[in-house]
């Protein structure tokens, strides 16, 4: 339970179904840094009181249980990691992968608990083969099955969602009204949980500093200098400053970062057009294809709230490979691609590599 | 029906102490008033403090009425080392880090805000704070130093410190010594006058009076700097409408608990045995953390290899008994215990923590139920 509405309301649903529930908050910060309120280096404890308030009401025991050392270990250091080796990662992936539905359910499991429910907008269905299978939420807009891509077979066999069959977040938190939860209006959150500010480049600039190198084109010509290359994004337009305009005048963008030299490499717009992407570190969301390594039709998506691509996918020599119907625009290496067939979960790959839609020399 | 082993976080108020709590909180008027009202609320004030002087060995006057432990403990390690600072430069202040936050917050804040710099006394792996370092640093900085803060009993631990030794060599040097008796209160003997402390902690919810009570002992002799200024109250040490009805209820649980104080400690020294050889015994890899060391006889704390305290506090939670890690903090999370990190332990040992404390109402079945159970919890929470 984090404190907000969804987890909330997936507690109460999963107490009026008749299971025995335990409220369980994850205090994930040790850094005073990231406090909202409080002291001594614990979580954030507005959170944590109102996940409380919320058990309370349900009447069901709530618990704090410490995984701040694991996420720092897992996530938060993966995340630095990342940006250092110039990708662009999704912590709350990494979280989900990592924390909610490893270290988290090993404890749950071990200590007698059967399942871990959480209040993400996702549906787990039975397949025709009798496995389970993740699907998209019908709450198109608030669709979290991309974060849950991570999971394997044998953690949606412990993975329950609630709420994920909800039409709409309004619904729940008119739910969470009608059942006289504290938390109905409390605003959704959107940040990095661990970056206070909200301010990543500011935050990601104190733990790695920032070292001056130069902005490139694709051909190796240097255009300028940049202040540290990790506060630049693939498909980032503004804040570049450099002096002289493109020869054909058109506007420049970050189509890559280089951390083994330091450089920033921009380009034209079109550019930044993938065909293609893969990745070697990839895992099946239930029951895995028949026939991975032939050429299936899928739909791929890279973003959390990005739309679906139509794809073809196949793992190739260990590798996941999604070559795309259409072009997408402004990939960066360190993304998951999530694959889906229909509302179906298949599976995901962080991207190690994109192939871009449009030459060198052009 | 639930099995309560956590006493010295709080202890249930008996029906005695409620019954009474309620006819004091019946009793009108602001005991700073004149007239007739104010003075039945004052004849009340007085009398509890008479009783609480009496059943420490202080006078009266060294009474200081306060909301509880944590406002005595500031009072007076802020109020000793601003008086100790007045005229003269002092701004060592020796304590131990086995102490309670209460303690070591306060010194932290003086250190962070008002130039204080903390010694800490190096303390053994039971928790003893090291006499020979302490007589060493004195006789080398013994006139720089403002005050030296010393626990009577260990909050966690239940060690008992023989604090007479610290204090007379304090006294011979001339400097003030301040004792968190909180957790000793109610369980030891305490003559505040022969024990030659200059302040000593005490709070009423350890001992079955309401929570936000507690007391400040200050000696005649010593004088320290108030931290809030109003109404004069207190001898002008702690201005604030006195809580009539608390420190009522507080010296009359204070009496009840001291009165039966030896057969209490009888009770619970029995069954404190059992739970010691029965855990040394069907547990292995566990460890009761002060040792030899003499202690509370109803504090039982141990450290267990590999387990987790707050898997451990879960699964008693489940089956229906009440423990405690030793600390938590605001939001929750039992946190590793410091106490046992200065007592050298690792972060692992000091996150394998479980205190259980009993109490008059404690039964041998409660115990026997606790023993039960606890191997299997242990074994699951190292899981």
């Amino acid at each position: 339970m984090s404190g907000g509405v969804d987890s909330a309301v997936a507690a109460a649903r999963a107490v009026e179904a008749g299971h025995e529930v335990v409220g369980v908050h994850l205090a994930l910060s040790r850094m005073p840094g990231t406090l909202r309120t409080g002291s001594r280096g614990c979580c954030t404890i507005e959170d944590s009181m109102d996940a409380q308030r919320a058990a309370n009401k349900l009447g069901i025991p709530y618990y704090v249980w410490d995984f701040s050392e694991k996420f720092k270990a897992e996530v938060v250091d993966d995340f630095i990691s990342e940006y250092q080796a110039g990708r662009t990662p999704n912590p709350c992936m990494r979280c989900n992968e990592r924390i909610k539905f490893a270290a988290l359910l090993e404890k749950a499991l071990s200590l007698g608990f059967d399942a871990v429910c959480t209040g993400h907008y996702a549906t787990i269905l039975t397949g025709d083969d009798g496995e389970l299978e993740l699907h998209r939420s019908n709450a198109y807009a608030k669709d979290q099955s991309y974060v849950l891509g991570v999971l394997t077979a044998e953690e949606l066999k412990h993975a329950y969602f609630p709420i994920g069959a909800s039409a709409s977040k309004d619904d729940i938190r008119r739910e969470a009204a009608e059942r006289g939860l504290s938390v109905a209006n409390k605003p959704d959150s959107y940040d990095i949980c661990f970056i206070p500010e909200g301010d990543t480049q500011d935050w990601l600039n104190d733990k790695l500093g920032s070292t001056p190198g130069e902005i490139v084109d694709r051909s190796g010509n240097v255009l300028g200098q940049h202040p540290g290359s990790h506060g630049y994004t693939v498909g980032q337009r503004k804040g570049l400053n450099i002096g002289k305009p493109a020869a054909d005048g058109k506007p420049r963008f970050v189509l890559e970062i280089r951390p083994i030299t330091n450089q920033v490499v921009v380009g034209p717009h079109d550019a930044l057009a993938v065909t293609e992407l893969a990745g070697s570190r990839l895992s099946w969301c239930g029951s895995a294809p028949k026939h991975p390594s032939e050429w299936f039709a899928a739909e791929v998506q890279v973003r959390a709230h990005a739309d679906p691509v139509p794809c073809q996918a196949a793992v190739v020599d260990g590798e996941l490979v999604m070559k795309l119907d259409e072009p997408l625009m402004g990939v960066a290496p360190g993304q998951t691609a999530v694959i889906y067939v229909g509302t179906r979960v298949l599976g995901q790959t962080t991207i190690d590599r994109t192939v871009s839609a449009v030459p060198i020399e052009a | 029906m639930a099995i309560y082993l956590d006493y010295a976080a709080t202890v249930p108020m008996p029906a005695e102490v409620l019954a009474a709590y309620s006819n004091a909180l019946a009793v009108e008027g602001n005991p700073s008033s004149i007239h007739s009202f104010g003075q039945a609320a004052r004849q009340m004030v007085e009398e509890a403090r008479e009783e609480i002087a009496l059943a420490l060995n202080a006078d009266r006057n060294e009474v200081i009425f306060t909301s509880g432990g944590t406002e005595a403990n500031n009072l007076a390690i802020k109020g000793l080392f601003w008086e100790r600072n007045s005229e003269a430069t002092r701004k060592k202040i020796v304590s131990a880090y086995t102490e309670h936050h209460a303690v070591i917050d306060t010194i932290e804040w003086l250190e962070q805000h008002e130039g204080a710099e903390a010694i800490w006394i190096p303390v053994s792996e039971h928790g003893e704070v090291d006499f020979d370092w302490f007589r060493n640093y004195l006789n080398e900085h013994g006139d720089e130093v403002a005050l030296v803060s010393l626990m009577m009993a260990n909050n966690e631990t239940g060690m008992i410190t023989e604090l007479e030794k610290y204090s007379s060599l304090a006294r011979d040097f001339g400097i003030p010594i301040h004792s968190d008796a909180v957790a000793a209160f109610g369980y030891l003997p305490i003559d505040f006058g022969k024990m030659k402390l200059s302040t000593m902690a005490i709070s009423a919810h350890k001992v079955g009076g309401p929570v936000g009570v507690g007391a400040l002992l200050v000696s005649r002799a010593t004088k320290i700097t108030s931290l809030q200024q109003g109404g004069g109250q207190e001898r002008g040490i702690r201005a604030g409408t006195l809580n009539a009805a608390g420190v009522s209820a507080f010296a009359f649980a204070a009496n009840r608990t001291l009165k039966n104080m030896d057969q209490h400690n009888a009770h619970t020294a029995k069954l404190l045995a059992q739970i010691q050889q029965s855990v040394a015994a069907a547990i292995p890899g566990s460890r009761f953390s002060r040792g030899d060391e003499p202690g509370l006889s109803h504090t039982a704390h141990f450290t267990f290899d590999g387990a987790k305290s707050d898997s451990m506090l879960f699964l008693l939670d489940q089956a229906q008994i009440a423990a405690s890690a030793g600390s938590a903090c605001q939001a929750g999370v039992a946190r590793p215990s410091h106490v046992l990190i200065a007592m050298g332990r690792t972060e692992a040992e000091a996150n394998g923590t479980l205190r259980l404390t009993l109490g008059d109402a404690t039964t041998q079945a409660d115990i026997d139920q606790l023993l039960q159970v606890l191997p299997g919890i242990v074994a699951t929470a190292r899981a």
